[in-house]
């Protein structure tokens, strides 16, 4: 047990740090040196999601529910994924627009309507009441417990004198500090720096004491985590706890609870703060995507072995199964650890608050009270800058009061989770509005306005008032059987639809109610131009995000819009921001009497960061003189600038196929250009090669015509030289005709199994006696057994002969010596035919079996060859569906090696 | 920006099997007092896939470079 001054003492410091904290970073973001601009305090401030509720209630809830405490949590995970695509957009459009709030947001996109601002306003406030009622009485409640707890007994909340009551103490001390954190400055869109820095260092705080909880009660306590579930699990009443069916509502209730977290993730009014309004940059949004559900995950992992542990502890429902972190370390009489778990919920707890209320203050003022100041003629003209930082604070108390006064009405009947959910519920109404809002330009201002209300009013009815009945302070007659009696109208069965848990209930009703009216009035309705712009800015903000001057025809004074500045920004603010702007735009205030469109806007825009866009909207209207130039005109622009995009998006895409083309063609031309120099050179080598053999035959014809006499010897030389080179020539014209009919796909194959052996020892013989006159050594190494490929015989043959012909022209012409080798493994028989020639160079084996391909500068002789003889091996090995290479180390030979698919021998 | 929109069907992918694995009927499966590992099988098969779902949309997001959007060259060349 602690004692309460202690415990004062501990968490008036802990705000103290947090002040710190808070002071530090908005000196650093003063000096341009921000510390909150990364995705990962990003992700810690996003976690302001997690409450009191998530820190004592989740606890409360799995001891009730099992898994229903779940859902709350992956809800945001599912959702997150969808951040890329939704949460992006929202925020550029919040750039954009200088947005400070989500009721902003929607009545900026609904043609800047201040009604529908004021009504955003009043649902967020009313709906978040019950949320701050948690974080009230959870903090009041743990104050209570850790001062106070006697073992397990039964825990009663005295509701005796307001003045002796801890949860009026922490409201006033929570209203305190959340003015002196957020109004500090008069710009609501200027970001708080130093108020995001301690929300992330409070999300810390909160992880580690869960964690540290979760490890204290499951590990030192019980036998880890695996054994306190086996304990639970023997126990039948626990053991429910492990089936989904101990949801109250199962399977729907599973999934309504899903479904609002999603929409609260995104829409809560804090969340919207923080994640839209704090943004610092736009890419920080893809760490949070998985970053933000992994720190979800991890202070959910402990959730349930708490719970069980409490039941184990405390049996018999003694203790409040909401407080069961904090009591049972102190049942243990660890009150360390309970401290800690104390500072984590008020971590949780005050991160809430604060954000909440700056968020809502900045509603309240700009959406519901400035609309109404801004209609007293008087007050417009007044300095006006310090009001709004009174209103903001007054609303900051005011806020809170109503939450507390929730508490003492309801708070006590509920358990946390309960009560949240209604605040859930609430927040769900803003979805259609925004979400199909930012989707379809159809969405009209009088729809938007008839969904809202028509989805709070059922909210209202099916889940607020029955609460009210539930404490007692309406007659429960009106829940059974139902409204004057009539039981069509009882707030959990509307219309006798009672299959359902209350809150899937109420969330089913308001949704269809909600939806059903945003899209079935905006079918029926005809936008007028101001409501079209809107739409068009919001949906299509990645075409045109720019666009935002020539909205104003009409004539200002400079001097107008900067008294106008002066009177909601105050003097400095207003001196600085002018001082901006002339800065950026070479505008010179004091020469320049009258102000362009652009700086027009600039101060429509100053002043939506402090009063919000519907306000700022009038006041700008109040100055500028004469008309504004039609909002039809405006459309148009946008219309052009749209097309214009599109335009050059299109001849982007165009000049990027032209390219693609060109580079094709140019390809393709270099091909061509190098093979018509293969063919001429090919047709020269011919040309050259048939009248070498022609040349001879004819000359030594002339002599055997003109020479009768001529010896019977030489005779005999003569018709013998004659008759080869005709050989020749025959064999030249063949290969010439071979290729070509190969390349023409029309030669005739006729495919059998070959026995190797007999075709290599054919082809040699055939050859044997080129290698005999050229004193070559011809080595043969066949082996015994018969090797079998599936293949065209006479053609092989024609490749093996081709090959050793080659190498008898490359090979040492004093010494030659060419090697024909034959052998199989793994599925191929493989023939090589190795020579001792001067090899062939790496670059040139690679071009070696292309048409036309001769081996050039060696010994500085003619080509030797057509260039035909391995272009045609290459054709016919390939048609067989071998490989065919050349392996040589240049100056020690070259090996022609080819591959062919073995088949079995005894087929 | 194909890129990019293949990125965005990736995710809605991702939240579409989330969706189905975290509700009636698959759920069902796993709602029996069991334990594996010392873990009833409800919570492990949450846990389980919810962490897997994590890792899935960070490699997801981390692996795809966005491009700029076309307005942000415009702007950026304006500004010059």
């Amino acid at each position: 047990m602690l004692q309460e001054w202690v415990l004062l003492l501990i968490s008036f410091c802990y705000l103290g740090i947090l002040f710190a904290i808070a002071y530090y970073g908005a000196k650093r973001a003063d000096a341009g040196r921000s510390i909150i601009s990364n995705p990962y305090i990003y992700t810690l401030s996003i976690a302001v999601y997690c409450t009191a509720w998530t820190f004592y209630g989740s606890v409360g809830r799995a001891a009730t529910t099992g898994v229903g405490f779940l859902p709350i949590y992956l809800g945001p995970t599912l959702m997150a994924a969808l951040w890329w695509f939704v949460l992006r957009k929202i925020i550029r459009i919040a750039k954009v627009h200088r947005i400070t709030s989500i009721a902003d947001f929607i009545s900026s996109r609904y043609a800047k309507d201040p009604m529908i601002g004021g009504i955003v306003t009043i649902i967020a406030v009313v709906g978040i009441l019950p949320y701050f009622s948690i974080q009230l009485k959870a903090v009041s409640t743990s104050f209570n417990v850790l001062h106070t707890f006697q073992g397990p007994t039964v825990a009663q909340y005295v509701a005796g004198s307001i003045w002796r009551d801890t949860a009026l103490y922490v409201t006033l001390v929570l209203s305190v500090f959340s003015i002196l954190f957020g109004t500090r400055h008069i710009d609501a869109s200027e970001r708080h720096e130093g108020m995001v820095a301690a929300i992330a260092f409070e999300s810390v705080v909160k992880l580690v004491a869960f964690l540290v909880a979760g490890i204290f009660i499951s590990i030192y306590l019980f036998s880890g985590p695996a054994g306190l579930l086996q304990d639970a699990a023997k126990t039948p009443e626990l053991s429910k706890l492990m089936k989904l069916e101990a949801l109250n509502g199962g399977y729907t209730s599973w999934f309504t609870l899903t479904f609002l977290s999603m929409m609260a993730i995104l829409f809560l009014p804090r969340q919207f703060h923080i994640l839209v309004v704090e943004n610092v940059n736009e890419d920080h949004v893809k760490k949070a995507i998985w970053l933000f559900p992994l720190y979800l995950f991890m202070i959910n992992i402990f959730v349930l072995p708490i719970a069980l542990a409490g039941l184990l502890t405390f049996p018999g429902g003694l203790v409040d199964p909401d407080t069961f972190v904090l009591s049972i370390p102190l049942h243990a009489h660890q009150d360390l650890v309970a401290l800690l778990v104390y500072l984590g919920g008020l971590s949780a707890a005050t991160g809430m608050v604060i954000v909440a209320t700056i968020a809502l203050s900045t509603m309240v003022c700009n959406d519901l009270v400035m609309p109404v100041l801004l209609r007293v003629r008087s007050i417009r003209k007044r300095d006006l800058s310090s009001v709004l930082l009174t209103i903001r604070r007054g609303s900051i108390l005011g806020i809170l009061l109503l939450g507390y006064a929730f508490f003492r009405l309801i708070g006590e009947s509920y358990a946390l989770v309960t009560l949240g959910l209604v605040s859930f519920a609430a927040a769900a109404q803003f979805a259609p509005a925004i979400l199909i809002g930012i989707f379809w330009k159809g969405a009209s201002r009088r729809g938007a306005t008839a969904a809202l209300i028509a989805g709070f009013a059922v909210w209202g009815y099916t889940l607020l008032i029955p609460s009210f009945a539930r404490s007692g302070w309406i007659a429960t007659s009106i829940l059974e059987p139902g409204p004057f009696g009539l039981a069509f109208l009882g707030p959990y069965h509307l219309f006798g639809l009672d299959m359902f848990d209350p809150l899937t209930h109420s969330v089913f009703w308001s949704m269809l109610a909600n939806v059903g009216f945003l899209i079935g009035v905006s079918l029926f309705d005809r936008q007028n131009a101001m409501e079209r712009l809107q739409a068009v800015q919001f949906v299509d903000v990645f075409h045109h995000g720019g666009l935002d001057s020539h909205l104003y025809s009409g004539t200002a004074t400079v001097s107008e819009l900067r008294n106008l500045l002066e009177r909601f920004m105050g003097t400095d603010h207003a001196w600085k921001a002018f001082f901006e702007y002339s800065q950026q735009h070479d505008f010179d205030a004091q020469t320049t009497p009258y102000a362009d469109s652009d700086l027009v806007r600039f101060v429509e825009r100053k002043l939506a960061g402090t009063i919000g866009a519907a306000s700022a909207r009038v006041m700008i209207s109040s100055v500028v003189k004469g008309e504004e130039i039609s909002i039809d005109g405006v459309m148009k622009i946008l219309d052009e600038t749209s097309q214009v995009i599109g335009y050059s998006r299109r001849l982007e895409e165009k000049s990027r196929q032209l390219e693609k083309a060109t580079t094709e063609l140019r390809a393709a031309n270099k091909r061509l250009t190098e093979l018509d120099r293969l063919k001429d050179d090919f047709v020269s080598t011919v040309t050259h090669e048939l009248r070498t053999p022609l040349t001879s035959i004819r000359a030594f014809s002339e002599i055997l015509r003109d020479n009768p006499a001529i010896e019977p010897e030489e005779h005999q030389k003569f018709l013998d030289i004659i008759v080869k080179e005709s050989e020749r020539l025959t064999r030249l014209i063949n290969q010439v005709l071979d290729l070509a009919k190969i390349e023409s796909e029309s030669a005739k194959w006729t495919t059998e199994r070959v026995h190797l052996n007999e075709v290599i020892d054919e082809a040699l013989s055939s050859i044997s006696q080129l290698f005999i006159e050229n004193a070559i050594e011809l080595k043969r190494n066949v082996p015994v057994e018969p090797i079998f490929v599936m293949a065209d015989r006479d053609r092989l043959i024609q490749v093996v002969i081709n090959l050793l012909s080659n190498a008898a022209k490359f090979c040492d012409p004093e010494q030659g010596q060419v090697t024909v080798l034959l052998n199989a493994h793994s599925g191929k028989a493989r023939v090589t035919v190795a020579d001792n020639g001067p090899g062939i160079q790496p670059d040139e084996q690679e071009r070696i079996f292309g048409k036309f391909h001769q081996l050039k500068g060696l010994r500085d002789e003619k080509p030797k060859g057509s260039g035909l003889g391995l272009t045609i091996c290459h054709r016919i090995i390939n048609y067989h569906g071998g490989n065919i290479w050349v392996e040589s180390i240049p100056e020690s030979g070259a090996n022609f090696i080819f591959e062919l698919s073995l088949v079995e021998s005894n087929k | 920006m194909a890129e990019s929109n293949q990125q965005n069907e990736r995710l809605i992918v991702m939240l579409i099997i989330g969706v189905i694995a975290l509700n009636y009927p698959l759920l069902s499966l796993f709602s029996k007092v069991e334990l594996i590992f010392g873990i009833p099988i409800l919570y492990l098969y949450l846990f389980v896939f919810w962490f897997i779902f994590i890792v899935c949309i960070a490699v997801i997001v981390e692996k795809t470079k966005s491009q700029p959007l076309l307005t942000d060259l415009l702007n950026s060349k304006r500004v010059e």
